[in-house]
């Protein structure tokens, strides 16, 4: 039987009575790649913000895992969090520490490791997304936009979470730090399989996303309206589907 | 008519829901201040930077507070020649008014702002959604501490305020203007107390928990990137003065009467 990460049901979300999810129903499978394409203001990240239970429905359900956010007190929703990681749009390192100090930094607060052992795990955390040793003192003002994706990204893994969650990742980069950022979810996906890590990818990347993603949602004016796999989504005979992979 | 009656109703509704915030916002820190964890490396860390980082321009502004005070109270009472009252009336006013008010002034403008601007940065960088999403309350770690530091910091400023500026008072009367040192050591003990001391201790806290509660909470509600910030800071800046000021009548006319 398929297992879902995120089960969505009849998601409605108003603000000052406009509705900017209309009835999203949608259930994202554990350990796959799931991304969530759409034009700008079309309700992307305000659902993200849903399944990280930072926003509250109007109506609707939300499932984590199997867990009703709605049902949880905001302390259990606190700790719940910790079964996500997440790389924001711009990155959202923290500005007052360095690189290291950015990725040990959740394992400082969470975990009680020994001195070596956490920078033991920092270091490799680092390595894995490709910065070298030099890096590691550095502030995040002095790095490059692709240099401070991939460091939110190591942070995002430091715990191990469940569910990566992607915002606009490669938003602002150039092609070729794109192709990398990309090429680095897609490993990163692939190198936690056997923990079953779901990655939820906010786009409109539409090339990247149907190189990487198994799965898209495409979300209109607050709507799904076209959730495929990808090789399904690919030739979708809905007109403005086609019009965005043209466009593209 | 109907557009000033809508002006007025609007601003009413503004101001109602202001209130209720910022109502909102000190109860959410006496709840999370008993509230584990607790955070005392970073209650250092501010106070560090509201005390340590403060300590130069009170020690400036102090010493010539005094200095100045000395100066014009002595041309004022040399004229019906009690002039030996000057260092009394440089201790008290220092003590009462001046070293709480001008300290918390001060603390206003650099740190009250500045902790605006911190947390206005980190709002519009997501660097607060990204504490959220790691399970770390982002009131306990940004505002508790800022709100404790502020309020055990600007009593010891003012406490170093009062103590430069009696200095600086010291050195105008007694080797500028030559005002007798031991009568002016007479005179102060005679007329100051430690009740002198302790009404200007009680405002220099309660202006301390304003001010970084006004700092904290206007960074939280910065809104609109660059811009928000910088309304954000002028605002805590503005508003911290505007409380100091105010809270200084109000807790005046209740501690005159205790003390």
């Amino acid at each position: 039987m398929k297992e879902f990460a995120v089960e969505i049901d009849n998601l409605v979300k108003e603000y000052s009575g406009v509705e900017v999810l209309k009835n999203i129903s949608m259930k994202i499978p554990k350990g796959k790649i799931t991304t969530i394409l759409g034009f700008s203001g079309a309700g992307k990240s305000t659902l993200l913000k849903h399944i990280l239970g930072i926003s509250k429905p109007s109506e609707g359900l939300i499932k984590v895992m199997g867990t009703d956010l709605g049902s949880l007190h905001s302390k259990e929703l606190r700790d719940f969090r910790r079964n996500f990681g997440m790389v924001f749009q711009y990155a959202a390192l923290f500005d007052s520490l360095s690189t290291f100090e950015n990725v040990a930094f959740p394992l400082r607060e969470f975990l009680s490791l020994g001195n070596n052992e956490l920078h033991d795990r920092v270091e490799n955390l680092l390595t894995a997304v490709g910065l070298e040793q030099d890096s590691f003192n550095l502030y995040p003002h002095e790095l490059s936009g692709g240099m401070r994706k991939r460091v939110g990204l190591a942070r995002a893994l430091a715990l191990r979470p469940k569910i990566m969650l992607y915002d606009e990742p490669t938003t602002g980069l150039d092609p070729i730090t794109t192709k990398t950022v990309n090429d680095l979810i897609f490993d990163t996906a692939n190198d936690q399989s056997e923990h079953e890590l779901t990655s939820i990818i906010i786009s409109h990347d539409v090339k990247a996303s149907l190189a990487i993603s198994d799965y898209i949602a495409f979300l209109e004016s607050g709507e799904v309206i076209e959730y495929l796999p990808v090789e399904e989504f690919k030739s979708s005979n809905n007109s403005m589907i086609k019009k965005f992979i043209e466009l593209s | 008519m109907r557009v000033p009656v809508s002006i007025l109703g609007s601003q009413t509704i503004k101001t109602f829901s202001s209130i209720g915030r910022m109502s909102i916002f000190i109860w959410k820190f006496f709840y999370w201040i008993a509230k584990p964890p607790f955070r005392l490396k970073l209650v250092m860390e501010q106070l560090y930077f509201i005390g340590n980082k403060s300590v130069f321009i009170i020690l400036l502004s102090g010493g010539f507070t005094g200095m100045v005070l000395a100066y014009q109270t002595y041309f004022g009472f040399k004229l019906i020649n009690i002039d030996s009252l000057v260092g009394p009336v440089v201790a008290l006013s220092m003590a009462r008014e001046l070293a709480p008010v001008l300290a918390g002034l001060i603390v206003s403008g650099r740190a009250g702002g500045a902790m605006a601007a911190q947390i206005g940065t980190m709002k519009v960088t997501e660097q607060i959604d990204a504490l959220e999403v790691m399970g770390i309350n982002s009131f306990q770690y940004l505002a508790v501490p800022r709100i404790i530091a502020g309020t055990i910091a600007l009593p010891l400023l003012s406490i170093l305020f009062l103590l430069i500026g009696n200095i600086g008072g010291w050195i105008v009367g007694t080797k500028a203007l030559l005002i007798d040192e031991s009568l002016f050591f007479a005179k102060l003990s005679d007329f100051m107390f430690m009740a002198d001391i302790y009404q200007g201790l009680i405002k220099a806290t309660f202006f301390g928990f304003f001010i970084s509660l006004i700092g904290t909470y206007f960074g939280f509600n910065v809104s609109k990137g660059a811009e928000g910030v910088g309304r954000g800071t002028n605002l805590a800046v503005v508003w911290g003065m505007i409380v100091v000021l105010i809270s200084d009548y109000i807790l005046t006319s209740i501690l005159v009467k205790i003390l």
